[in-house]
């Protein structure tokens, strides 16, 4: 047999050109040939009126081409950026213009966009531009915003863009009638992505053929090529869309289309020529998105067990300055806050607001960092006041193994109920402990103290949904060399799809791992596919590239058994050969692919067994009529619901007694993704949430001033983890509950590894120091402070 | 309005062994002569400010981040990128193949910057322990690996 490559840790295939310098990322594209490139203008004041852009002398500078602002659009081009995600709940949804009419809402944001021969001249060309501005009062933070003395939108009232209330139960009454109950006020502050590689687009216009190509750094090459059809009015068969090798995404690069992707091509239309976008460190920090910036007020109430009754949220959501991607982010912190928990009754209200900041979409977690940090913040809450282990009380709240699937009674970010499908809390709570030492940490504890070292444990569960539809496809091509084609629409930033696809498609066709080559994210090969989020592309794109595989085996084994004349099923495949089970007689696939596709003409020594006077029955026509030639299977894979994914987190920081510098001396996760494809895959995905989560933890926030200028827009000033910010090592254990729903088991793993750090690191530090942390991130100084004023609590 | 047009020089850059002459305006850096002007596109660009590594070359066998050289004041000296670390067979350079045995890289936009840095690390150490792995590396951002496996293949290329 074939050997089984599921779940094997085989090396990716992307590596090697990835190593040798090979890669073709946006910005190297067409490199060699002649492509203008772009710059854009970008308002330096947070809210303002244009009065008058002056444009007049950038045309003359030497080496540009074109110079436009909102005036030089028509048409579409024109009219707002769509709303990608419209709800009914939000009544005030806004979108930028690619390039800003008669106002702006944030530091950042596009106001005129130039071409020229190179970037620098591009760049001194902007610099040339006049605008005059009449200075607005800015709105900045979820304070301002619901103070609402000034407006970001002048006709949205009082800031708010929507409010959303959902309820499952009767939780104002059941906390009015608990034993005990509590209030909890818990902040979290502003991220972002920030992959390595920013934004970047590359644009040809081919006139012979009356056809746009686009390369995009993208997390979705489909939702791109439709917005370009839209907007430039072309029919979607003349735009193709290539997701080349893609810097990192973690959220932002779903959102689309950015100004640029619409703006590039209709430059490389215009001139002729093609046009080039990338996107600079700074303008990423001003002009993409970020997100997590959230205030919650919780009031709960509990019996003598910790057993939640009533839990009552309410929580404010900054969304910057537009909604492109409507409620997601707030909707799934409102849903996943559950977690592994069954409170008895549950209500959230959140109010997604208004700010002059750069406005917001999902960023890896998407609202499930603050979601967890909510309710893991509360468990600990609960266990302090009822002076219980805060694995006593989890455990009193979890979903129990026999209760799936488990109906929250809640509508999720995809618009179906929020359903659980499978998973083993209290399995996983055992392992978490024992990977971390739960039990010891007292000792440990004790231990410390004895050498004036003070330090805390923490620990945070959660539940990921996963893979969420509406639906990906795929397309497997067995070429008449045998070597396997396949082709599935969603995009790659590093996860190794190539790979994991791959080792599927080699276990369900039977052939070697090294024949089979898969395609992402380029609308040539697959027209029809949504995109790679919420840790999708595994549970949608894994089923789809497993059941086109199927389907292709099928007709491959039709065929054999037709040209061995045996019966399909003792028929097997192995290695690429199809076989008669226990007998000498097979046939390579590469001549089943040959037989498959009936010929007049031979082109190869191969092709010649297809033709009219070498195979077929001169009764019957060449093709069957509910057949078609080469042998090809395609198919979607579009599921009732998410699959739900969970995992706890564990870590033991150090808390320096005199500088409140914050160490961390062990990292242990658990996690549950279903049947794991690739386990090296996986577990790189952990360690690069971890560190994200590390970084969103202690070190990263966006600083804003009163007037709305972001002051750390660079990575000298904004603090990204290098690897002495990241624990030394991350001990990994893994339980397997397959998900019941897709055929090979699976669930998504991209987001795990962020979602539990604020709230783990949160109660770890609560752990050492003995007093609350309610806000995160949390730098030394911060801590300091807090224990400065608890001091003085103290003291009379 | 216009100014006289950008005065530009003729350099050359010897990168991986091979001369490049290329004529370049004072401003462009070295990291844009090289990817635009030599068509290298593996050294990447991260940040332009000197702090994500990604574009680490070595210049004279040392490291440094092309995006704060000048093009024109690396006239004299034997520039290594990427593309230059494997053998002329095609074969990878020992920690090209611990990268990719190790898991180090998932979307390798800051790879290139790594490899770069890290053949010059074991050069100068190339018996590291691990703290002195991780120092080798501290200077560069990776946002997808948590830099576990990145440490890793530094120890793995030491041991081949």
């Amino acid at each position: 047999m074939t050997t089984k490559l599921f779940g094997t840790p085989v090396r990716r295939v992307e590596d090697q050109r990835l190593v040798t310098g090979q890669g073709r990322y946006a910005d190297d594209v067409l490199v060699g040939q002649r492509v203008l490139h772009a710059a854009v203008l970008r308002s330096p004041h947070a809210h303002a009126r244009i009065l008058d852009i002056d444009v007049s002398g950038v045309l003359d500078v030497e080496g540009v081409h074109l110079v436009w602002t909102h005036d030089d659009l028509e048409g579409a081009m024109a009219e707002p950026l769509p709303l990608l995600i419209p709800h009914p709940a939000l009544l005030h949804g806004r979108t930028q213009h690619a390039l800003a009419k008669d106002e702006v809402n944030h530091v950042g944001e596009a106001i005129a966009f130039v071409v020229a021969e190179d970037r620098y001249v591009a760049e001194d060309a902007v610099a040339r531009i006049r605008v005059d501005y009449a200075l607005l009062e800015p709105v900045v933070g979820i304070a301002a915003s619901r103070e609402a003395r000034t407006l970001v939108h002048d006709d949205v009232p009082g800031n708010v863009g929507a409010r959303l209330e959902q309820e499952n139960g009767d939780a104002r009454a059941a906390i009015a009638a608990a034993p005990h109950t509590l209030s909890l006020d818990l902040t979290v502050e502003r991220s972002a992505c920030q992959p390595l590689e920013g934004r970047g687009t590359v644009a040809r216009w081919d006139p012979d053929l009356g056809r746009m190509t686009v390369w995009t750094s993208t997390q979705t090459a489909t939702g791109v090529r439709g917005c370009i059809a839209a907007r430039l009015g072309l029919d979607l068969g003349q735009v193709d869309v290539i997701t080349p090798d893609v810097g990192g995404g973690f959220g932002v690069k779903i959102n689309h289309p950015w100004p640029e992707e619409l703006l590039v091509p209709m430059a490389a239309r215009i001139l002729g020529t093609p046009v080039k976008f990338t996107e600079d460190r700074r303008e990423h920090f001003i002009s993409s998105a970020h997100e997590r910036a959230q205030e919650h007020h919780v009031e709960v109430g509990f019996d003598d067990d910790g057993r939640v009754l009533g839990l009552d949220v309410q929580f404010w959501h900054d969304h910057g300055a537009y909604t492109p991607y409507g409620l997601i982010v707030p909707i799934i912190t409102s849903t996943q806050l559950l977690g592994p928990y069954k409170p008895q009754s549950y209500r959230v209200v959140f109010e997604s607001i208004y700010t002059n900041t750069v406005m917001v979409t999902p960023y890896r977690g998407a609202g499930r960092p603050q979601g967890c940090f909510v309710m893991e913040r509360t468990m600990d809450a609960i266990a302090a006041a009822l002076g219980k282990d805060r694995t006593e009380v989890r455990a009193a709240n979890f979903i129990q193994p026999d209760e799936f699937p488990f109906d929250q009674g809640l509508v999720f970010q995809d618009g179906r109920e929020l359903e659980y499908d499978s998973g083993d809390y209290p399995a996983m709570l055992e392992k978490i402990k024992a990977l971390v030492g739960w039990d010891e940490f007292p000792a440990f504890r004790e231990e410390m103290a004895r050498e004036g070292r003070q330090v805390g444990l923490g620990l945070a569960c959660y539940v990921e949904g996963t893979g969420v539809g509406p639906y990906e496809g795929a397309h497997v091509h067995v070429e008449t060399s045998g070597k396997v084609k396949v082709s599935t629409g969603l995009t790659t930033q590093g996860q190794g799809h190539q790979t994991v696809f791959a080792q599927i498609v080699a276990d369900a066709l039977g052939v070697p791992f090294d024949r089979v080559e898969v395609t992402t994210g380029d609308t040539r090969r697959m027209p029809y596919a949504v995109g790679t989020f919420a840790s999708r592309a595994a549970v949608m794109s894994g089923s789809a590239v497993h059941l086109a595989a199927l389907r292709a085996r099928e007709k491959a084994l039709r065929i054999a058994a037709d040209a061995l004349e045996a019966d399909e099923h003792d028929l097997e495949i192995v290695d690429g050969v199809v076989r008669v089970k226990g007998t000498e007689s097979q046939i390579d696939l590469g001549t089943v692919a040959v037989l498959s596709n009936p010929l007049r003409y031979a082109f190869d020594e191969a092709s010649k067994a297809a033709t009219q006077f070498s195979v077929g029955d001169p009764g019957r026509p060449p093709v069957a009529e509910d057949d078609e030639p080469g042998l090809e299977g395609k198919d979607f894979y579009s599921p009732e619901r998410s699959t739900f994914a969970s995992g706890m987190h564990a870590v033991v920081v150090e808390t320096d007694p005199v500088t409140a510098e914050i160490t961390i001396l062990k990292y242990a996760v658990v996690h549950d993704c279903g049947h794991l494809i690739n386990p090296l895959i996986v577990e790189g995905q952990i360690h690069g949430g971890v560190a994200q989560g590390v970084g969103g933890a202690l070190y990263e926030r966006m600083v804003y001033d009163d007037a709305g200028q972001l002051l750390n827009a660079s990575f000298m000033d904004f603090l990204m983890p290098y690897v002495t910010e990241v624990p030394a090592g991350i001990d990994i254990d893994h339980l397997e509950t397959p998900s019941p729903l897709n055929p090979l088991g699976i669930k998504g793993a991209g987001e795990a590894g962020v979602i539990p750090s604020a709230a783990v690191f949160a109660a770890a530090i609560e752990d050492a120091e003995g007093f609350p942390i309610t806000a995160m991130p949390i730098s030394p100084s911060e801590l300091f402070h807090l224990r400065q004023s608890h001091a003085t609590e103290e003291s009379p | 309005m216009t100014g006289p047009p950008e005065e530009t020089h003729d350099v050359v850059l010897h990168v991986n062994g091979a001369a490049h002459a290329v004529t370049v305006p004072g401003r462009r850096l070295l990291s844009d002569a090289l990817r635009h002007d030599c068509g290298l596109t593996g050294t990447h660009v991260g940040c332009e400010h000197g702090v994500c590594g990604a574009c680490t070359v070595l210049v004279d066998g040392r490291p440094v981040r092309s995006c704060l050289v000048l093009a024109v004041s690396a006239q004299d000296a034997e520039i290594t990128t990427v593309e230059g670390l494997a053998a002329s067979d095609g074969s990878l350079s020992p920690v090209q193949q611990a990268f990719s045995d190790c898991h180090g890289l998932q979307c390798g936009f800051c790879t290139p910057g790594f490899l770069t840095t890290i053949t010059a690390g074991l050069r100068d150490n190339p018996d590291p322990t691990e703290d002195e792995a991780r120092e080798m590396v501290a200077g560069n951002l990776c946002r997808c690996t948590g830099y576990q496996n990145i440490v890793k293949a530094v120890m793995e290329a030491a041991r081949s």
